[in-house]
């Protein structure tokens, strides 16, 4: 038996909301199955799931907050009988059979819908079933409310008649809201960075990088394409960051107590601006196994869901190192703060056409300021100029990429 | 197409990229990156967008005449045809 916790889904995150099973008790899963949708700072999340199961019971029914590493689900392995799963244990009566063809209801429905659980829930009320006043339990079965979607705020977090009240009288519940609570937000990023500030010895490097090459060669690729299939300056860089990763170590993977664990595989914590303010630095995965236009599909995916609010588990939990570009209309210049558990973050500023030195001549080029801050207990300055200089060098390169 | 249906078009585009703003107050000479805080995939975005909808072809290295409201209608009643 194993179970699905509640995971951290970053250093800044404490707790969740569950608000949305996607999968029954009963139901056979697979590795990287999104199993429930989890409501935190970064807006509403897809939970995956890390191995091949079954699910055997619910143990938080939808619309509750729990702490990081609270079992959501118990597990049984495929082939395990299952003990004491709620559809084994469901009485034969009438209304299983029914509720089992209901689909689940959709995140609009979570805190606000009939009093009557589905089969598949009861089993999940004994572990889980709240604390409420009596006056609370009769005005929930009058008006519909799910006590377990209630928040309680009398003693020891026990629902009383006013909960349920706002509960019933909520026209819009917070579940479906998808998309962050940006005052949230700006709370875990600075307790994040914060974090960061005080436990990692940054060291900070830049380097001035002519991107004439790269971007003459971007736009004679995308002049022959519809505009869906051009690429985007970002694609570059970020391959070239992947490139570079390859083939110097330190700068790629997880800074834990027991010190550095490099990480084989590449995935770049990508930072993508929120409309109205924040950010996330969901993960691509395996950048430098990607082409470019895989790349350029993988970024436009995760730009789209970031601003849907759909991002998966893993991309933010994933992310082994971090690349912030400024764009073409942002500050010369950036220099980040490492995500914790990372140990490096690329900062790119706003590309510009400056005169610059070409042989004994001057010209004007494109150039990009691309700064690393990097993680002292790690690496040094020497090692870090050594990246930014492989960095450079493949973006002088840009058929390479 | 007519201009004022152009303008429509180009405002409902701008208007799924930026559904918080208020378009009507955007000037029509600023810069709309500037003005409506759009990166480099929305810029993209909304050129996918325009060359869906109107058929017309849009390189790259005529993004610049489509970076205000009144030049990119400028640009849009020049090309579009009908």
């Amino acid at each position: 038996m194993g179970e699905f916790v509640m995971p951290s889904l970053g250093a800044d995150m404490e707790a969740g909301i569950l608000v949305e099973w996607l999968k029954r008790p009963g139901e056979t899963v697979t590795r990287g199955d999104i199993v429930a949708v989890v409501e935190t700072d970064k807006g509403a999340i897809e939970v995956e799931i890390f191995e091949d199961a079954i699910i055997d019971r619910l143990l938080v029914d939808v619309g509750t907050k729990v702490p990081v590493g609270t079992p959501l689900a118990s597990l049984r392995t495929i082939g395990q009988a299952g003990a004491v799963g709620p559809v084994a244990a469901a009485p034969p009566g009438a209304a299983a059979p029914k509720e089992q063809a209901t689909p689940l209801p959709p995140p609009s429905a979570t805190i606000v819908r009939p009093a009557a659980r589905p089969a598949g829930m009861p089993a999940a009320g004994d572990a889980t079933r709240p604390y409420a006043s009596p006056a609370a339990r009769r005005i929930a079965l009058e008006r519909g409310v799910d006590l377990s979607g209630v928040i309680g705020s009398g003693p020891g977090g026990a629902v009383i008649s006013i909960d349920v009240e706002k509960a019933a009288g909520a026209t819009k519940p917070r579940a479906a809201e998808r998309g962050p609570d940006l005052a949230a937000m700006r709370r875990a990023i600075g307790a994040a960075m914060a974090r960061s500030k005080r436990e990692i010895p940054h060291y900070y490097l830049s380097r001035v990088i002519d991107l004439t090459k790269a971007t003459a060669w971007l736009e004679s690729a995308n002049a022959p394409r519809a505009p869906a299939e051009r690429l985007l300056l970002q694609v570059l860089t970020l391959r070239a960051v992947a490139l570079a990763l390859r083939s110097r170590s330190g700068f790629n993977g997880f800074h834990t107590a027991t010190g550095f664990r490099p990480s084989e595989r590449i995935h770049i914590g990508t930072a993508v601006a929120i409309r109205g303010g924040g950010l996330v630095a969901p993960a691509i995965h395996d950048v430098d196994r990607l082409t470019l236009d895989e790349l350029m599909g993988r970024l436009r995916d995760l730009v789209a869901r970031v601003r849907a609010g759909t991002l998966r588990s893993s991309e933010l939990t994933d992310p082994t190192v971090t690349v912030s570009s400024l764009g073409e209309r942002g500050a010369d210049a950036l220099f980040g703060i490492i995500y914790p558990p990372q140990v490096a973050i690329f900062g790119f500023g706003a590309p510009a056409l400056r005169p610059w030195v070409v042989g004994s001549a001057i010209e004007p080029r494109t150039i990009m300021t691309a700064s690393l801050a990097a993680d002292h207990r790690v690496t040094d300055g020497h090692a870090g100029s050594l990246l930014l200089a492989d960095l450079d060098r493949l973006l002088q390169q840009p058929a390479q990429l | 197409m007519k201009r004022d249906d152009l303008r429509q078009l180009l405002l409902e585009e701008l208007g799924n990229l930026a559904p918080e703003a208020d378009l009507g107050a955007v000037p029509p000479d600023v810069d709309l990156r500037e003005a409506l805080d759009l990166d480099s995939m929305d810029f993209l975005n909304l050129v996918m967008a325009l060359h869906k909808r109107l058929a017309i072809d849009i390189p790259e290295r005529d993004y610049a005449e489509l970076r205000t409201i009144d030049g990119a209608i400028e640009y849009l009643t020049a090309r579009a045809k009908n």
